[in-house]
């Protein structure tokens, strides 16, 4: 290099964007930039009636009864991925988001839009997929529409399901009872579902024997309330782990701590995340719930868990504790502490 | 995971703190030059762990931070063109330009693709000849080989629809441009084990000589953290300074020769700017002369790009080792990963991302 060094007084930084005046696929992605799309324009437009907390349904009171009420459109490419496809998934994702309020799933409507082309072969199988999903959950589809759009409109198709069930009373549970001192429980390994998506994409190019988890789990979450009381509850779908803790944090105003060496991640999931840079905690799930239980039932709970189909690997992963309002920490596995965020927009690979 | 539960082992990294806590007799600063291992040391939660003689300061070694604001908006430039398929590492869309980023080329109808190797670059411009490929060749010398594969393997099937935007950096000479800065505080490094995995480490001797610093090849998990950070700070107690190699099981003096010699015969040196810092002589690659047909800079005249950078926030600083990204004021505020206001914010190897993501003060 040249004798005299470059001056670096003054270092320039890189502008700030103005705001974004388009929607960017970060938006979609579950963490940070889906809950600033939606309280800075869905709700001020249509939240006037909304609850206060942004649950995976809204609990609505019709005299003295308790109905859940929830809607979920599904995108997903590849329509058919290792241990699912997208009507099991559309069937299982309203299931579980009307569980994790405490309710018991009664009936579904299913709204399609197709694109011109879809082959009847590949629309048979998904629905065949959907009747087997809702059978095995108890649930009916009740009502369903169907809309076909021009080739390149759609990508060959979306499912729309809604989904309505019932809340025994007293039942309801919300992302915002976590108390200090409970117990936080997790059904079993995590990031089964984003990784085995992401590995049937073909630009990929990386093979694995793993499957999606996705699942209906209002079964587990009706045992789980039979064994003691849940305070808190969440699917962790878009943005992972991390992101539905953080949210019941929140929520609740609570801290939540964490230990790393306790939370289950598959070693193909694992070595897929080392791969592409991700972090295990913020990849998605379609069939694991977290729930924080008080710590004297939290044995019972965990019982019934794991005597439930998807819940056999279920353990104990952290506490709620009195610390910093709606901060998560992970004790590290060599001792040390970090803190848990939600995914902050799109989860892109590494570099290098 | 075998071959990473071992270096991620409680056991082993006690121990390695504890010889590193009774070798320490005075304040010493390190520089760890990647930003994988400043998410590493973070992400694991070591930096906490050290003794507290031990100061840490974060190096330049993110390509996504360090990439020109310039390069970015001929990105977007040529991204925003008719028939043009731009493709990138997936990290570099979100980083900011002038007035936008690739992500919004995206939304507004450009045909921007996240690819994960070059060569699927060059894929797609064998898949569509009726389209111009273009890839947006940045990073140090981990990325280097495998774009020059990219450009040697465009140029053997003759695909006239290939070309690259190059924004290659090299890690020595920001090395030296760091010891040279009248305000240096770093008194060793942590080298970057992935960068020595290609260019080997006989590059360093020279800069540890001429700067009097100890380096150590480094690795990215705790243990190979440890070893790095054992080995100079040995030597800083007993007034060494030499180059260690701590990452033994990757890297090796000459490194890779075939790697070295795809490089050497797509690219050569140049002078180049590092986004936050400035100009430093001879840091850079760009395309040999022979290769020159598949510059997109030169078959998509951009024209003259006007580049705004703003001083509100202190990337520069950061990337130097000089400040952290706690000293800043927008640090958690006005900047954040959702609202960027520097690329040590956005990418995965960015040093303020990092902080924010695995070790915020508390709100």
């Amino acid at each position: 290099m040249s004798e005299s060094p470059p001056d670096f007084e003054g270092y320039s930084c890189p502008l700030p964007l103005p705001p974004g005046d388009r929607v960017v696929l970060g938006h979609g992605s579950g963490g940070r930039l889906s809950r600033d799309l939606l309280t800075r324009l869905l709700l001020p437009a249509l939240g006037t009636a909304a609850p206060r907390h942004l649950d995976d349904s809204a609990v609505l009171q019709f005299g003295s009864e308790l109905l859940a009420f929830t809607t979920d459109s599904h995108v997903v490419s590849p329509l058919f991925f290792p241990g699912g496809d997208i009507g099991r998934l559309a069937v299982c994702g309203t299931v579980n988001d009307l569980a994790m309020v405490g309710a018991r799933p009664m009936a579904l409507t299913a709204g399609f839009v197709l694109e011109e082309g879809l082959e009847f072969g590949e629309l048979g199988r998904i629905l065949e997929s959907m009747a087997q999903a809702a059978r095995e959950a108890g649930v009916y589809i009740a009502a369903g529409d169907t809309k076909v759009v021009q080739r390149g409109a759609a990508d060959k198709m979306f499912i729309n399901t809604s989904g309505v069930g019932w809340v025994a009373p007293g039942q309801a549970i919300s992302g915002a009872g976590a108390k200090p001192g409970d117990v936080v429980l997790l059904s079993g390994p995590i990031g089964d579902h984003g990784m085995a998506v992401l590995s049937a994409r073909e630009d990929l190019g990386f093979e694995t024997d793993l499957v999606s988890d996705v699942a209906p789990l209002n079964h587990m979450v009706h045992a789980m309330c039979e064994a003691g009381p849940v305070n808190a509850l969440r699917d962790p779908t878009r943005g992972g782990l991390a992101t539905a803790l953080k949210e019941i944090a929140d929520q609740s105003g609570v801290s939540i701590e964490l230990h790393e060496k306790t939370i289950p991640v598959r070693p193909a999931v694992r070595a897929a995340c080392e791969l592409m840079g991700f972090d295990p905690l913020h990849v998605a799930n379609e069939g694991k719930l977290v729930a924080c239980v008080p710590a004297e039932a939290s044995e019972r709970v965990l019982e019934a868990m794991r005597a439930s189909r998807y819940g056999e690997e279920a353990c104990r992963i952290g506490e709620v504790g009195h610390g910093t309002r709606g901060r998560v920490t992970l004790q590290t596995a060599i001792g040390g502490t970090r803190l848990i965020d939600m995914l902050a927009g799109e989860m892109l690979p590494r570099i290098c | 995971m075998k071959y990473i539960d071992e270096y991620r082992d409680r056991e082993s990294v006690q121990r390695l703190l504890g010889a590193l806590r009774s070798n320490v007799t005075r304040p010493w600063t390190l520089m760890e030059i990647c930003g994988g291992q400043t998410h590493a040391f973070l992400r694991f939660g070591l930096d906490a762990l050290l003794p507290s003689d031990i100061e840490l300061v974060h190096g330049p070694g993110c390509p996504v931070c360090v990439t020109p604001v310039e390069q970015i908006d001929r990105a977007v430039a040529i991204a925003g063109r008719e028939g043009v398929i731009f493709t990138s590492f997936g990290d570099m869309l979100r980083v900011p330009g002038t007035r936008s980023d690739l992500f919004a080329v995206r939304a507004r109808g450009g045909d921007v693709r996240v690819v994960y190797s070059p060569l699927d670059a060059v894929k797609l411009a064998q898949d569509h000849p009726e389209r111009q490929v273009v890839f947006f060749a940045i990073g140090f010398e981990t990325t280097a080989p495998a774009n020059a594969m990219a450009a040697i393997a465009a140029r053997a099937r003759g695909l006239s629809n290939f070309s690259m935007l190059v924004s290659q950096v090299c890690v020595p000479p920001a090395m030296e441009a760091i010891l040279a800065s009248p305000r240096n505080r770093v008194q060793a490094f942590l080298a970057a084990g992935h960068v020595c995995a290609v260019m080997g480490y006989w590059q360093y001797h020279p800069i540890a000589a001429r700067f009097h610093v100890p380096i150590a090849v480094t690795g990215f998990e705790p243990v190979d953290l440890m070893r790095g950070m054992h080995a100079v700070v040995t030597q800083l107690e007993a007034g060494q300074a030499k180059v260690d190699n701590a990452y033994g099981r990757v890297v090796s003096e000459a490194g890779n020769r075939p790697a070295q010699e795809a490089m050497a015969k797509v690219f050569e040196a140049c002078d180049r700017q590092w986004r936050g810092i400035g100009m430093i002589p001879l840091s850079g690659l760009r395309l040999r002369p022979q290769f020159a047909d598949l510059d997109a800079e030169a078959r998509f005249d951009v024209g003259h790009v006007e580049a705004n950078e703003s001083s509100l926030c202190i990337a520069g600083e950061v990337l130097m080792g000089h400040k952290k990204p706690t000293d800043c004021p927008a640090f958690g505020r006005e900047c954040t990963p959702t609202s960027p206001l520097g690329a040590p914010m956005v990418s995965a190897e960015g040093t303020c991302a990092a902080y924010f993501r695995y070790a915020r003060p508390q709100e």
